[in-house]
């Protein structure tokens, strides 16, 4: 095997987390840190004439190669797992800059409860309502422990928004459900698309609270404290999916690769695919990877950090033999457990007479009530044990994805004569009004390990998924058809507007599919707690029993929350960065 | 090394310019006289006439305006199967193959390739003459199958896609649904609510100033 020169620190994964602790580690030691990244380098310039909806939103190009390792996924215990075989439910990026290329560019907070969400249950619906299967945990730290760190992220990025609670005092316009924020967003919200404006309108005539989605597609110009200027978002339309032509959405490429690039203790190497981290008596040693030549190196390290996509850090875990693999059956070990994704659905179409001119859009751009996230506003007869927040998104009209969205009983077959007249008719009609994203909770039965039979291009087990949804997952999204129903009922009587149908029931939404995108947002299975036994990490993202080795990102989230992953896992990152340099390089050991 | 096929169009029959009579009525005007010949990278002649003829089912040319054969769609599909789209370069093809819950998607072995050269048999060896009506009745009978779900996907992909992919011809997929192309942005527009936005379109390679290649032409 080679082996090359021994560095400091070296980072799996050239994402939104790897970057952002290289990022903390080079500008404030003076260890050598390399990152060694899975895809190819990737550059701002890439991304000039990337606007093609055949190459990048429906052959994905800016995914890992789905040919050379995938995930299997089965319902249940008993069931043998399928490889996910083409694109569907979730989609991991690959190159410099991970899926933070080419992501849509949310950047909300946790809110409060969802650090403490299994106290916050027991105390709301008591022990005995809540289902036998739950395994929901605390995160081992609370919302006001992060809280600078989200402000820290929010300046990096630019995030656009408007404070609802600022320091604890309800300011109109921002969502008066969030957790109380230090200071103001950096830049102002997000300019309002048709079907924004009339779901805000619609919502507060019914007496809830509309704001503006905190987002990090910048609103205006915007210099960070880096120094990194980026220009303002100009409402293409290619963001989810795509890299931005202009900059505006935040990446790791346009917001931490400029500063990057000028240290000179700072190492890039992509094509270079991470396979084990080397351990030895509770100490790792360094990482294993295949480069660009198909080789196997050997790189040596004093300190290991794993900030690969959410479920390749558990992978990894596992592979490299580090720490206990999770049992469904007697709830011993932790790796692999809680595995979580999002509950997505109950949006309600409206067809108007006018056009949305919805191909003019941002990612991030949405309007949104929170008026029924958390505990909010749920009936306690509804069975309901956890919300979501409602999402009215910019536009999102694709020419090819949206073609065909028509009332139904517009056309008995969805081709010939018919149905192209219909499809063409509400090409431009369609809004879908207040699309739910609620938190998904984490089940004993849900969980990561690595597959008996089906294997990556090098010939390692893939990662198996066991998840399903259960009758909770349902009655979420039942309540949430009823909440957009009435929603999109009063948008209609005062636009004009038909509504033409709810994303209720259906099959898809009864079994969890892998075929059709849902999002991106998994979590869990290397998660953070309180103690060896029921976590991996600690708060600190540091491995409970290697304490060199760093376990970075959403994996380590004990479940998800409605709001979207992104902002927490740097905020963590910078956190555990703030660990690592100011406590743990001064007494290498474990964090107590 | 296949014998070359190719695929000879008259010229009036793909792309142009739609205009729109008061009634609000697309007609197509500016098509080109002549005739094309179109190299096929995939598909035998006698298959493109198949598939086009069967596209052309899926969007007929009508009141609504333009369908498949007008906007080139059997020249996008023939061009994806021949890149590492249609060798399935970009699908996990290991084995066990197995049948799965419908959940999953597609787990068939077979490539995108594969299941057109199949499906053009199924469809018959006379189907691009058959009358609309016969046609129709054949494709209902396999609408169920992977395949046609397959077809249907690709001819509005290649309705609506960008020009360089060959279809779209002449933008006339985007005129008709109002689409005005990858345009760099609408930060005046954006607000501008219900307020129709009507450009001619313009396809990536005249936005970006340069043409741009598609992934299907990249060497894999």
């Amino acid at each position: 095997m080679k082996q090359m020169k021994p560095v400091d620190v070296v980072i799996a994964g050239g994402g939104w987390t790897g970057l952002a602790m290289a990022r903390e580690l080079t500008a404030r030691t003076a260890l050598s840190v390399l990152v060694l990244e899975r895809g190819p380098d990737r550059k701002f310039a890439d991304y000039a004439a990337n606007m093609d909806e055949v190459d990048y939103g429906i052959r994905k190009r800016m995914m890992q190669n789905i040919a050379e390792e995938t995930i299997t996924h089965r319902h249940t215990l008993r069931d043998t797992a399928a490889p996910v075989r083409q694109y569907g439910g979730i989609l991991p990026g690959t190159g410099v800059g991970g899926s933070g290329e080419h992501w849509t560019g949310y950047a909300e907070r946790h809110t409060p409860d969802d650090f403490h969400l299994a106290t916050a249950l027991r105390e709301k619906w008591g022990a005995a309502r809540l289902p036998d299967a739950l395994s929901v945990q605390d995160y081992p730290l609370r919302y006001e422990d992060l809280e600078p760190y989200y402000w820290r992220v929010e300046q990096l990025m630019g995030v656009g928004g408007k404070a609802g609670n600022l320091k604890g005092k309800i300011v109109d316009g921002g969502n008066p459900f969030e957790g109380p924020r230090s200071h103001e967003f950096p830049n102002p919200p997000h300019r309002k698309t048709y079907p924004m404006a009339l779901f805000e309108q619609a919502s507060r005539e019914l007496g809830y609270h509309p704001y503006t989605a905190a987002a990090a597609t910048l609103t205006e110009t915007y210099t960070n404290p880096d120094g990194i200027t980026r220009g303002a978002c100009q409402y293409c339309g290619y963001c989810m999916l795509y890299g931005c032509m202009v900059g505006a959405k935040s990446q790791p490429t346009n917001t931490l690769m400029p500063v990057l690039k000028r240290k000179s203790t700072f190492t890039l190497r992509a094509n270079s695919w991470v396979k084990r981290v080397i351990h030895r008596d509770g100490k790792a040693e360094g990482v294993v990877y295949m480069d660009e030549n198909g080789e196997e190196v050997l790189q040596p390290a004093a300190i290991v950090v794993l900030a690969s996509f959410t479920p390749n850090n558990t992978r990894l875990l596992l592979l490299s033999k580090i720490g206990t693999a999770y049992d469904p059956l007697t709830g011993k070990g932790s790796l692999g457990k809680n595995f979580s994704h999002t509950v997505g659905g109950g949006g309600t179409s409206l067809a108007l007479s006018k056009p949305l001119n919805g191909f003019m859009f941002a990612g991030g751009q949405s309007m949104r009530i929170s008026d029924f996230n958390g505990f909010q506003g749920i009936p306690a007869d509804s069975g309901v044990l956890r919300g979501g927040i409602s999402n009215t998104a910019g536009g999102n009209l694709r020419p090819i994805g949206s073609f065909g969205r028509i009332p139904a009983g517009e056309s008995a077959r969805n081709w010939g004569s018919e149905w192209k007249k219909a499809a063409v008719k509400y090409f431009d009609k369609i809004a879908m009004i207040g699309v739910f994203e609620m938190d998904h909770l984490a089940y004993k039965h849900n969980y990561m390990d690595l597959d008996p039979t089906y294997t990556d291009k090098w010939g390692d087990p893939l990662l198996r998924i066991t998840v399903d949804w259960t009758e909770h997952e349902q009655k979420q999204r039942a309540f949430a058809a009823e909440v957009t129903g009435k929603i999109a009922q009063q948008a209609a009587k005062t636009s004009g507007a038909r509504v033409i149908g709810s994303e209720r029931g259906g099959r898809a939404s009864r079994r969890y599919q892998t075929a059709e995108y849902a999002t991106t947002h998994v979590q869990g299975g290397a998660i953070m707690g309180t103690t060896s036994e029921n976590s991996v990490v600690n708060s600190w993202l540091q491995h409970w029993h290697v304490p060199n080795l760093w376990v970075i990102g959403a994996s380590s989230f004990p479940q998800n929350s409605s709001s979207h992953p992104t902002l927490t896992s740097v905020a963590l990152t910078l956190r555990a960065a703030d660990a690592l340099i100011e406590r743990y390089l001064k007494k290498p050991g474990a964090l107590a | 090394m296949r014998r070359r096929e190719f695929l000879t169009l008259p010229a009036k029959g793909v792309g142009g310019l739609l205009i729109y009579t008061l009634a609000g009525e697309p007609v197509r005007v500016n098509a080109q006289e002549g005739s094309l010949k179109i190299p096929l990278k995939f598909f035998t002649e006698h298959e493109a006439r198949t598939v086009m003829a069967a596209s052309e089912r899926i969007l007929p040319a009508d009141e609504s305006g333009p369908g498949a054969t007008e906007a080139n769609v059997v020249v996008y599909i023939d061009r994806q199967l021949a890149g590492p789209y249609g060798r399935d370069k970009f699908r996990y093809t290991k084995a066990p193959w197995i049948e799965s819950v419908p959940e999953h998607g597609y787990q068939g072995k077979e490539t995108p390739r594969e299941l057109y050269r199949a499906g053009v048999v199924r469809l018959g060896q006379d189907f691009a003459q058959l009358a609309a009506s016969e046609q129709d009745k054949r494709l209902m009978e396999i609408e169920k199958t992977y395949f046609f779900q397959m077809l249907r996907t690709h001819t509005i992909e290649g309705f609506l896609c960008d020009p360089l992919h060959g279809g779209n011809a002449g933008m006339i997929g985007w005129q008709m649904i109002g689409f005005p192309g990858p345009l760099m942005g609408y930060r005046e527009e954006v607000e501008k609510h219900g307020v129709p936005f009507q450009r001619k379109p313009k396809s990536l390679s005249q936005v970006y100033g340069r043409p741009v290649k598609g992934w299907e032409e990249e060497p894999a």
